[in-house]
């Protein structure tokens, strides 16, 4: 399983890189956050904690999968590592891959562990769990799409351009895609049909990063069903599909400098 | 049946270049050679001939723009070919934040070894390059010489039938580079196949059965080393070295160069021994006595010389 | 350089750094007081505009809301601190804060007092107040409680008796709504404002929150329900000891003598009642409870 062991790799790289030294920040957050938010809102410090946390862990995660995405692809072929690793025995679509799956792996240890630290800091203000806290998993689940898809996009992006247009260009799409739905409504209600039709595409041709946003219902315990959770995960899926073939369509034919 | 090791035809690769309108450039001209199994070939050519970009296209990192290649009868396009074949590449780099074991053993994980395996080959070949000291030490930390050490040990540790090194020799000190020779020779005498480029000539003409010469992405010869230049004895020269207060015989000042107290004297090979004997009357102290004959190192200025002054206003290089 | 020379030449660069950091304490306590005095004049928001700052938001809506509704908190509380009756921000933070949350209760609540209360406990604003639970009801259909803030804001600060019923009616219809608002609809619809509708409601305020701005509140005019419940009772007594002795009681101690009372009343805060000239009964003036918050003004500022 080629693709794995560069994936394996590319999760040392990001280790030792110390990139997880960000937890350390995000624990601290937390601990300020649960000793403090008692003096500033009774009543409301599960909400006040829930969405600060899940905001941390969407903006952490989000700085994390764009600024290393970015130069995932970029890197090895700057400093020529990619020379030795090609000539061995695989695809160049397996590489694609376990740089990416090893990005996600990254990514998913980060979040896990600050989930942790996200419900010890429920517990410390509400003294137990309830119900409602299974939605905070929900929520991060969606996090969790949400950085697989901005991940693809910015290795995607990583195969042709310099670190930093890919970090425009990602950034960039990620905002259209939270803007997808007010876009549509901008077209809707243009006097121009053209309008309307090129608006309404591109909301389906944008990643709609918008789907992915279930932090405010965590925080009031609403419940999310599951067939959203199913339809979300399809979307996403299939957006990473798209993203991911792209990459490797654009790298296949790639010459080395 | 034994097939020709690495066959190329009529390879050729163009780049754009310019800002705006974009001009190709043609970098590697129809390039056509073969390299029998077991043979050590050496790609010769100044920097920027093209050796770098025929090793590229012949690893797949970059796509021809005509031409076909094979290596072990298989085409370059075929992924599975490389499980027998080893590159070094030219200023090795390598993920710096690994070990140099760690290194090898991720390389050796892309061809399906055991653990136990893994290991041995890694610590062997460690040993192998003189890296034994050094296996757990960063990449990061490694010296140019280090590097180029792991950099042939990670060529050659899945035991390939056809070896492609790019500047071997680069970075190594004379203790390294006699290494580097040993272990193409070793290589060779276990029946692979070794495919090096290099500009440094005397390298060439001590290890490899045959040679190609590319200037300017043409290929200008392949042959043995001696078939590239003829093997005309053009005479001796002599080092010799004065004692203060005596001089060089009257009339030989036009055959002789000096440094300092150090002189160097051409003298037909009829005239060697008399020549000896006058020197030796004066005293004189001999460094050195050698056959002067073109070697590849003349071939070589000669064909750069000729290229050059084809595009620039360049003094032609003398014909000894 | 030797190694004496290396660390002599660290030495003063290693120095000067605490001494500069020193120095920045006080250039910076100066700033602050000059900021002040340039400051005060201009009490902003940068951004009042909640649709705006909810597109801005990029997905962090609920965060935001939070931040805001601090805001509004410790804009609230630093008026109150400064004793500044000039609450003139408090509707636009709260309306931020609801725009970018529209889920978050607890400001609802607090609007629907602060906003309707007069100067210098709120902004003297009920029709605000009224606007603001008014969106908390179309935003969240299940919290029947907002139906009580809005009928006790009608009834209590507008003393608008019709509204008041409509909306308990309203919210009595909720299959969570317990009894207690219909009834209330119904005793608004017949008595108007009654001290016993009053003090029902404001336990419900009470009761139904844990915010400690809202808490304090309800109790200080529970407080000074009972007080004024208390007022009244004595003056009744101190007319029964005129009918029966000819002239009003000149001291606590002369009803207490009569048998009127059992013992000199406390006030709910625990000061002495005071029996001034003619019978009328009033506070003792150490006493924190304030009988005037009972009367709020009807029309807004």
């Amino acid at each position: 399983m080629l693709p794995w062991v560069v994936a394996i790799n590319t999760f040392r790289e990001a280790v030792r890189d110390r990139v997880l030294y960000n937890l350390v920040f995000f624990a601290l957050l937390m601990i300020a956050a649960a000793v403090m938010v008692g003096q500033i809102s009774i009543g409301i410090e599960r909400l006040v904690i829930v969405n600060l946390g899940l905001s941390s862990i969407s903006i952490f995660g989000l700085v994390m999968a764009i600024f290393i995405g970015v130069g995932l692809v970029h890197k090895e072929m700057e400093k020529r590592t990619l020379y030795s690793l090609l000539s061995k025995p695989i695809r160049r679509w397996e590489f694609l891959a376990g740089k990416y799956a090893g990005l996600l792996l990254t990514l998913l240890l980060n979040t896990a562990l600050m989930t942790v630290g996200l419900l010890a800091a429920i517990l410390y203000v509400s003294h137990k769990f309830v119900r409602a806290d299974f939605g905070v998993l929900v929520a991060v689940y969606f996090i969790l799409l949400k950085l697989a898809l901005a991940t693809a996009l910015a290795l995607l992006f990583s195969c042709f351009s310099t670190p930093m247009l890919s970090t425009v260009y990602t950034l960039g799409i990620y905002i259209a895609g939270i803007f997808a739905a007010d876009i549509r409504m901008l077209g809707q209600m243009s006097a121009s049909r053209m309008v309307g039709g090129l608006m309404t595409l591109a909301y389906y041709l944008l990643p709609n990063f918008h789907n992915f946003d279930m932090i405010a219902a965590a925080a009031h315990g609403t419940r999310i069903p599951y067939s959203l959770v199913l339809w979300n995960t399809a979307y996403a899926a299939a957006y990473i599909a798209v993203a991911l073939l792209a990459a490797a369509a654009t790298f296949s034919r790639r010459n080395l400098k | 049946m034994p097939g020709r090791a690495i066959e190329v035809e009529g390879l050729t690769k163009d780049y754009l270049v310019g800002f705006w309108r974009k001009r190709p450039c043609r970098a590697l001209n129809a390039l056509t050679f073969h390299v029998e199994q077991g043979e050590v070939f050496g790609f010769l050519g100044p920097n920027g001939a093209g050796k770098t970009t025929t090793l590229k296209l012949l690893m797949g990192l970059i796509f021809p723009t005509s031409g076909t290649a094979r290596i072990l009868d298989r085409p370059i396009e075929d992924v599975q070919m490389h499980r027998n074949i080893g590159y070094l590449p030219e200023q090795p780099y390598f993920y710096d934040y690994l070990t140099g074991r760690e290194l090898l053993d991720y390389f050796a994980r892309f061809f399906g070894y055991g653990p136990r395996e893994r290991r041995e080959r890694v610590a062997r070949f460690l040993q192998l390059v003189g890296l034994g000291a050094a296996g757990d030490v960063q990449l990061r930390k490694y010296s140019k010489g280090m590097l180029q050490r792991i950099g042939i040990a990670q060529a050659i540790l899945h035991d390939p039938q056809v070896v492609f090194f790019d500047e071997p020799m680069s970075g190594l000190d004379p203790v390294g580079r006699r290494e580097a020779r040993d272990i193409i020779l070793e290589l060779k005498r276990q029946g692979r196949t070794i495919f090096f480029s290099t500009h440094i000539l005397s390298d060439a003409e001590m290890l490899c059965d045959r040679v190609a010469v590319l200037v300017g992405g043409e290929l200008q010869g392949v042959g043995s080393p001696e078939q590239i230049v003829s093997i005309q004895v053009q005479g001796m020269e002599v080092l010799v070295e004065l004692p203060d207060g005596r001089a060089l015989p009257a009339g030989w000042s036009a055959r002789a160069t000096r440094t300092g107290r150090r002189y160097r004297i051409e003298v037909s090979e009829r005239e060697l021994y008399a020549a000896l004997d006058e020197l030796r009357s004066r005293e004189a102290r001999i460094l050195s006595v050698a056959q002067l004959k073109p070697t590849l190192e003349d071939y070589f200025l000669r064909l750069v010389g000729r290229g050059e002054a084809s595009t620039h206003a360049a003094a032609e290089v003398p014909e000894k | 350089m030797s190694q004496a020379g290396i660390t002599r030449g660290i030495l003063g660069p290693l120095l000067a750094i605490p001494v500069l950091f020193g120095a920045l304490y006080p250039l910076q306590r100066r700033i602050d007081r000059q900021e002040q005095t340039v400051q005060q004049q201009k009490e902003e928001l940068l951004l009042r505009s909640g649709p705006l700052l909810k597109k801005l938001s990029l997905g962090y809506e609920p965060l935001l809301a939070d931040i805001y509704w601090t805001r509004a908190v410790q804009y609230y509380g630093g008026k109150r601190r400064d004793q500044d009756p000039n609450l003139e921000l408090l509707d636009t933070l709260l309306d931020v804060t609801v725009t970018l949350d529209p889920q978050l209760v607890v400001a609802y609540k607090f609007g629907a007092i602060f906003l309707a209360e007069p100067s210098p406990q709120g902004a003297a604003r009920p029709d605000l107040a009224v606007r603001l639970v008014r969106r908390g009801i179309a935003a969240n259909p299940d919290e029947w409680r907002f139906w009580a803030d809005l009928g006790f804001t009608y009834y209590w600060y507008l003393q608008d008796y019709t509204n008041a019923t409509d909306a308990y009616l309203q919210g009595s219809k909720h299959p969570k709504a317990p009894l207690w608002m219909k009834t209330m609809a119904a005793r608004i619809a017949a008595e108007g404002a009654s001290r016993e509708v009053s003090r029902a409601l404001w336990s419900q305020i009470f009761e139904a929150t844990q915010d400690p701005i809202i808490r304090r509140n309800a109790a200080e005019h529970l407080d000074s329900l009972a007080a004024q419940e208390d007022i009244d009772q004595l003056e009744k007594f101190a007319a029964k000891y005129a009918s029966r002795t000819g002239h009003f009681p000149r001291s606590m101690g002369e009803l207490v003598a009569a048998g009127l009372l059992r013992s000199i009343p406390l006030d709910p805060a625990g000061h002495a009642y005071v029996l001034g000239p003619e019978g009328k009964a009033h506070l003792d003036s150490s006493s924190p409870i304030k009988l005037d918050i009972l009367k709020p003004r009807a029309h807004p500022q």
